[in-house]
């Protein structure tokens, strides 16, 4: 569900996902590199900005008062080599359109978030992660190169093998070391366009976690949700799927002629009308309660579409509307193994702040990468989407310190509220990523709210 | 910036030795550690003020600002913004002045009126071309109840009231857009420095109390406020009281 796109340059309120503290930029349409030279050309002293679909929770894709370029505009697919699945793309392109047109090929993406409506460009900058993380590491480790558009108006293709530094500052590095304007994605066969899923619902987070030690490795792709709003001994009930793309001979007989048959439509939008405080604790229990009855206690080899099992969200357009005008902000956070204890106390201190916040979905990362700033990291990584409310900020910043005393992180591209002191001492190759910064745009023309807020 | 939850990373005081500019920093750090500009005349208050909110957590800068100077305004937000954007400025110094005083002094009414109503509204502009540029921003100002119905103990002071309550009130609207706001402050009697010696007026209020209806206005993104808030029924019916019954009231 793409934003409505300009055709002129304009001065227009940005927000992210959350809808939270927007800010006016001149937002002008890309359609060519030269378009990126122009802005860097026009820039005055507050800098231009790449903007993908605005899937960023917070504060990622706003520049206040400077540039802001619409890459949406900029996204053809350059190659394309069905044998090797290696696909050349301007940066612009959705992850849904890279499905729409490969998965019938036979190729799906190598990483997907949990909406397909991010672009090549925004994906590598926030090094986004999926179900597959244990097992396949996060977006930009599925680039073969990129071109970037620096400072100095040049353009850069960058590798892990040919000035890596620069790669892996701009894998994570939100957009902040250049533009991204075009890249080389390995895609990952497929044979069908289903998955093979199982299902396990699991009475309590030990036992979540448990199972999840156990039994992840025999998984391509992994997520549980969880209730967060029960308290006490049920706490952390949650439901857990898992499943990989089913081989053609597992499709149902009718199935297997058009075994790679894929179509994605948002079924509904939901309307610009909801007002202030219509999640509160009673609606989101009741959610809740419905959601964790209706799934099975045990089921297996189920088969499910790519939009049911990776994207049940896009099913709804526009669903950040359901916050009302005040919006919300995301928390997600990440802890090592062996740090159980702090992801727990986490979850109590929410569940007892009486904060309702609608889905909580828990992941185990796999092993890291290269990426400066790049947020997976060998551990839990726990998701909250979280109403504004009172008393929210102290909320949070309590929880910072939490994660920061266990050794953990947050995430960047949910971000919109952590403190630049807090951010840095949870980025250990923070100062790397700014003396790559300092090398390939000395004077800081890429900027963005979030980079002012966290002084990067 | 201020983030999505309004927690606010740099405060200018325009007026940093005003109990009410110092209340308000206060209160940001009780919440979060942040950058404090205290703009004021270089005096012992001002070194003692600094000292007061560095050792609250804040990360702090003086920067010289003097309101009988008009080339100050202008030099002074540019060594504010030095250091970084401006998330919020609060514009909060300003005198009383003795009636009985101005009412024999045309000079004095001249000093007045240039530091309670030119020198504000110059400071006012500044800020505003400056927030407008960076895209965000939120200029705090104190006006009175006073303004709202002059009389005669303070007309003079209420005047100046009046006139800078108008000012951003206008200029909080001509913003609109832009990103920047401003929030108009209209306070009742505060027991402060300013006011030590007079007797509280009904419903007196305190520093802090103004400096929490500040930060929650910000914020909520409101536009005015009254402290206490109660002061907001009163003013809107002593508005409509005659004038003769008005001039006899003991307030």
């Amino acid at each position: 569900m793409p934003e409505a796109t300009l055709d002129r340059a304009a001065t227009v309120p940005l927000t992210g996902w959350g809808r939270t503290a927007p800010t006016p930029a001149l937002l002008t349409p890309v359609h060519d590199d030269d378009a990126v030279r122009t802005a860097l050309a026009e820039s005055t002293g507050r800098g231009v900005l790449a903007r993908g679909l605005a899937r960023s929770y917070g504060d990622a894709a706003q520049n206040a008062g400077g540039h802001v370029l619409d890459m949406t505009t900029y996204r053809g697919v350059l190659a394309a080599d069905l044998t090797t699945g290696l696909v050349d793309v301007e940066a612009g392109i959705s992850l849904d359109e890279l499905m729409t047109r490969f998965v019938p090929q036979g190729f799906f993406v190598p990483v997907t978030a949990g909406t397909r409506y991010v672009t090549v460009g925004g994906a590598i900058a926030a090094d986004i992660h999926g179900k597959n993380h244990h097992v396949a590491g996060s977006f930009s480790q599925h680039v073969r190169w990129l071109d970037l558009l620096t400072a100095d108006g040049q353009v850069h293709r960058v590798s892990p093998d040919s000035d890596a530094d620069l790669f892996w500052a701009t894998a994570g590095g939100m957009g902040l070391t250049g533009v991204i304007l075009r890249a080389q994605v390995q895609m990952k066969p497929i044979e069908s366009s289903r998955i093979v899923v199982d299902t396990d619902r699991t009475p309590d987070l030990d036992a979540l976690m448990t199972l999840l030690t156990e039994t992840d490795h025999l998984y391509e792709y992994s997520v549980a949700w969880i209730d967060c709003v029960t308290k006490g001994r049920r706490m952390g009930r949650s439901v857990l799927t898992r499943g990989r793309f089913a081989r053609r001979d597992e499709l149902p007989a009718k199935r297997q002629a058009d075994p790679l048959a894929y179509s994605s439509s948002v079924k509904l939008s939901v309307p610009n009308v909801f007002p202030p405080g219509m999640l509160n604790l009673a609606t989101v229990s009741a959610f809740n309660e419905l959601w964790y009855r209706k799934a099975p206690t045990r089921k297996r080899d189920q088969l499910q579409s790519i939009p049911a099992f990776f994207h049940p969200l896009d099913g709804v357009g526009a669903w950040n509307r359901i916050y009302g005008p005040r919006g919300f902000v995301q928390y997600q956070f990440t802890v090592p193994f062996g740090q159980e204890e702090a992801m727990r106390e986490a979850m109590v201190r929410i569940a007892s702040s009486g904060t309702a916040s609608f889905l909580a979905v828990l992941k185990r990362f796999g092993p890291g990468n290269p990426g400066m700033l790049s947020y997976p990291s060998p551990g839990w990584t726990l998701a909250l989407d979280i109403p504004v409310v009172r008393g929210l900020a102290t909320l949070l910043d309590q929880l910072d310190e939490l994660v920061l005393a266990a050794g953990g992180r947050i995430y960047l591209a949910k971000d919109s509220r952590v403190r630049a002191e807090t951010f840095a001492q949870m980025y250990e190759r923070i100062d790397d990523f700014r003396a790559v910064r300092a090398r390939v745009d000395p004077d800081g023309v890429f900027t963005s709210d979030l980079a002012r807020r966290l002084e990067l | 910036m201020i983030d999505a939850l309004g927690s606010v990373g740099s405060l200018l005081l325009v007026g940093g030795t005003s109990d009410i500019a110092a209340a308000t920093a206060h209160r940001y750090l009780a919440e979060r550690p942040l950058r404090v500009v205290v703009a004021a005349r270089d005096t012992p208050r001002r070194a003692a003020v600094a000292a007061e909110l560095a050792a609250a957590g804040a990360t702090v800068q003086v920067v010289d600002f003097d309101a009988d100077d008009p080339a100050s305004p202008a030099r002074m937000v540019a060594e504010a913004a030095a250091g970084g954007d401006v998330d919020v400025a609060v514009v909060a110094f300003g005198q009383l002045g003795d009636q009985q005083q101005l009412a024999a002094d045309p000079d004095a009414v001249a000093a007045l009126a240039r530091v309670n109503y030119v020198a504000p509204a110059v400071v006012g502009t500044v800020l505003a071309q400056h927030m407008r540029a960076q895209g965000h921003g939120v200029i705090v100002a104190l006006s009175s109840v006073a303004g709202e119905r002059p009389r005669a103990s303070n007309f003079v002071y209420g005047s100046t009231k009046a006139g800078i309550d108008a000012f951003y009130s206008g200029l909080g609207d001509s913003l609109a857009g832009t990103g920047v706001s401003v929030l108009v402050v209209r306070p009742g009697f505060v027991r402060s420095k300013m006011t030590e010696g007079l007797d509280d007026a009904p419903l007196a209020t305190t520093p802090q109390a103004v400096a929490e209806a500040i930060v929650a206005g910000v914020r909520s993104g409101r536009h005015t406020v009254w402290v206490p808030g109660a002061m907001r029924v009163v003013m809107s019916g002593l508005r409509h009281v005659p004038r003769a019954l008005f001039r006899r009231l003991p307030i």
